[in-house]
């Protein structure tokens, strides 16, 4: 055990993994970098770090740097799962999955159904997402509601760092294939997180937070957001069951229901745009389920329905904050 | 060569436009004073300039994350593109854009790109609106050494050429894709790909505006004639990192030194002018105080405008809803 950032968490995932079985091998624009040039080799590790120190242990056999070519490098990694190995390829940043997309959800996304049951995929797309960035409408995106839509993708979110290391080796262990989308403002957060290889199964929430009164699902950065509002409303008596769902697809509807069933009160926080989203999802899942649950209407917390902006102060609107959500947890608590 | 004093003035101005506010901004952000990512155009001046002095109000370009220079050279108003920059309410795209995302559709720009290779398809249809409307204009794409690699831009050479389309492709090749060097990344020449789909391509040396600039003409001359599209493969250099932050550990030891030594666009092109007495150092040297006095002003006035506010959040997303 110690102190990890969520870096070096994914980082030490992928390690461990490629050192367990030859069959994983990790590809991306720069995630080794200096290739063909003329000083430092692995000079970036990815443009955030991530990969750095994979490809001089591993070699460039096995840490592959590709063209800016998202639909053959994609697809490669599709292809190349499909027929032996483990790749883990890196989508630098979601908001280019629309250069690539066919490849994902087209081919990867249906082979095992369209082929009768026997194909096998086991491919892990890594890509960052999110605002906070300061990287404008086409680098802040969260775009998970559009991967957690296609039935045979799996989609995951790690909340904190000792969550992506163990989901991690899960999403590359796991023999369908699976966007494991990291928030880039979370790479420097710490916490204590295992030596050892471990692994947290898809589909089962963690519950950060516990409590009689309000129900609080949230993905990714929103349930560190949750986890503070629920500490800081314990204090005056509200409290909170933060229910962080780990993975959009397969989803713990269970936990989610059952949580509504005891406090009666549901919000979301959801940092995708909101039509269409985990918001909605959630919430239509509760109406459907446990209507007679609910002492107070659902309340969703979500950026609007624009692109992501450019300038701070807009930005800075624009992402749902702890004080949003910490609104509509009095609203729909009543208090 | 077809420049008059005028031109040449023009030319010297806006690369100089350019190098001073790369300079500037480099200087900024490391203040601290501006946000995102930012991609500095420093060092590839003469490709911008050389080949949007070949460009009318007809015109239309595309340009890359990398975008400024070829703003600027468009005729983007430099003291608008700062604010923009700096994300507030009366930049060039009222801060919602930022560098990534400059743009002034009045001028032909049709903004820069964070998506590599979100250009070369829209240039086509620039171009495609320019053929059906019989505006007489072209269309220029430009593209990194990285971007030519995307398969957006591939398949818009084959759609320029079987659409027989005003285009110029323009893929500046600075030598490096982030941290990649275009020597691994890309299989076979520019040249030879342009041939390949039926275009004529041509390798223009970048750091020498008046290469850039007769390749330039012949290119969009072609174009305007209506015998489709071509392609330059200009050689130049980037002062700067990828992005700033960049500590460019992936480049040789004193290779910018050497570069901003022995191939600066601009040094260049005042020993050119110089040495061929088309212009007096004289003049030359006012104009870089102008400029210089013009990008204070467009930084001074872009830390003391005011950000957007919450009335902006919600608004031009769409025409109506
Ligand atoms: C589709 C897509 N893939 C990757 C990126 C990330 N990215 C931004 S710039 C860049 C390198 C571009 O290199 P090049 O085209 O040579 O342009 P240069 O930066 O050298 O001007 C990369 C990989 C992106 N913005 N869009
Ligand atoms: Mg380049």
């Amino acid at each position: 055990m110690s102190n990890k950032s969520f870096r070096q968490a994914i980082n030490e995932a992928l390690a461990q993994e490629m050192r367990r079985d030859p069959a994983v091998i990790v590809m991306g624009e720069d995630n080794a970098g200096g290739l063909g040039a003329p000083g430092e080799d692995d000079a970036w590790g990815g443009v955030l770090g991530v990969t750095k120190g994979l490809m001089p242990e591993f070699g460039r056999e096995r840490v592959l740097d590709t063209p800016i070519s998202e639909s053959a490098f994609i697809g490669a990694a599709v292809g190349a799962a499909a027929t032996g190995l483990r790749p883990v390829a890196e989508l630098m940043f979601v908001d280019f999955m629309g250069v690539c997309f066919d490849q994902i959800f087209n081919q990867a996304g249906k082979f095992k159904y369209m082929f009768g049951g026997k194909a096998v995929t086991p491919l892990v797309v890594r890509t960052m997402f999110g605002a906070g960035f300061r990287a404008a409408s086409q680098h802040s995106q969260c775009l998970y509601p559009i991967f957690t839509h296609i039935p045979g993708l799996k989609v995951v979110i790690p909340s904190s760092p000792y969550e992506a290391k163990g989901l991690m080796i899960q999403a590359i262990r796991d023999d369908d294939p699976v966007i494991f989308l990291e928030h880039k403002v979370m790479y420097d957060d710490e916490e204590e997180v295992p030596d050892e290889p471990y692994t947290i199964p898809f589909g089962e929430a963690n519950l950060t937070r516990e409590g009689g009164d309000v129900t609080i699902v949230a993905f990714g950065r929103m349930v560190q957001f949750s986890n503070q509002v629920a500490d800081k409303l314990e204090k005056e008596g509200i409290s909170c069951t933060v229910v962080d769902p780990r993975t959009t697809s397969p989803l713990d509807t269970d936990t989610i229901l059952e949580c509504v069933a005891d406090t009666g009160r549901l919000v979301v926080v959801d940092e995708a745009n909101p039509r269409c989203n985990m918001a909605t999802d959630i919430s239509a899942l509760v109406a459907q389920e446990a209507f007679g649950a609910l002492k107070a209407p659902i309340k969703m917390v979500t950026p609007p329905h624009t692109p992501v902006p450019f300038s701070p102060q807009l930005e800075d609107l624009y992402i749902p904050t702890p004080e949003k959500i910490e609104a509509a947890v009095r609203a729909v608590a009543g208090a | 060569m077809q420049l008059s004093r005028e031109d040449l003035l023009k030319a010297y101005r806006d690369m100089r436009t350019i190098r001073e506010f790369e300079d500037r901004v480099h200087d900024e952000f490391a203040k601290g004073g501006i946000p995102g990512f930012v991609h500095l155009y420093a060092g590839e001046e003469a490709s911008g300039v050389g080949v949007c002095m070949n460009l009318d109000d007809r015109d239309k370009i595309a340009s890359t994350h990398r975008g400024h220079g070829h703003c600027i050279a468009k005729g983007c108003d430099p003291k608008a593109m700062m604010k923009e920059i700096y994300g507030k309410r009366d930049g060039l795209c009222g801060g919602k854009g930022g560098s990534m995302h400059i743009a002034d559709l009045s001028r032909g720009m049709m903004g820069a790109n964070g998506i590599v290779g979100g250009g070369p398809p829209l240039v086509c249809g620039a171009a495609l609106t320019a053929k059906t409307l019989k505006t007489g204009g072209v269309a220029v794409a430009f593209v990194g050494d990285g971007g030519s690699n995307q398969g957006t831009t591939l398949e818009s050479y084959n759609l320029a050429r079987v659409w027989n389309l005003p285009v110029v492709f323009v893929v500046e090749d600075n030598g490096y894709a982030e941290t990649t060097a275009s020597a691994w990344s890309v299989g076979g020449s520019q040249k030879k790909r342009a041939e390949a789909f039926g275009m004529p391509g041509t390798e223009v040396d970048g750091h020498d505006f008046f290469a850039v600039y007769d390749a330039a003409r012949q290119a969009v001359e072609f174009a305007r004639s209506g015998d489709g599209p071509s392609l330059l493969h200009v050689k130049l250099d980037r002062h700067y990192g990828h992005f700033e932050g960049d500590a460019m550990t992936y480049r040789a030891e004193g290779e910018v030194e050497k570069l901003r030594q022995d191939r600066d666009a601009l040094k260049i092109f005042r020993t050119k002018v110089s040495e061929a007495k088309l212009l007096e150092t004289g003049q030359l040297d006012e104009i870089d105080a102008e400029v210089k006095e013009l990008i204070d002003q467009a930084v001074a006035e872009s830390e003391a405008a005011p950000p957007p506010g919450e009335e902006d959040l919600l608004t031009d997303v769409y025409v109506s809803y």
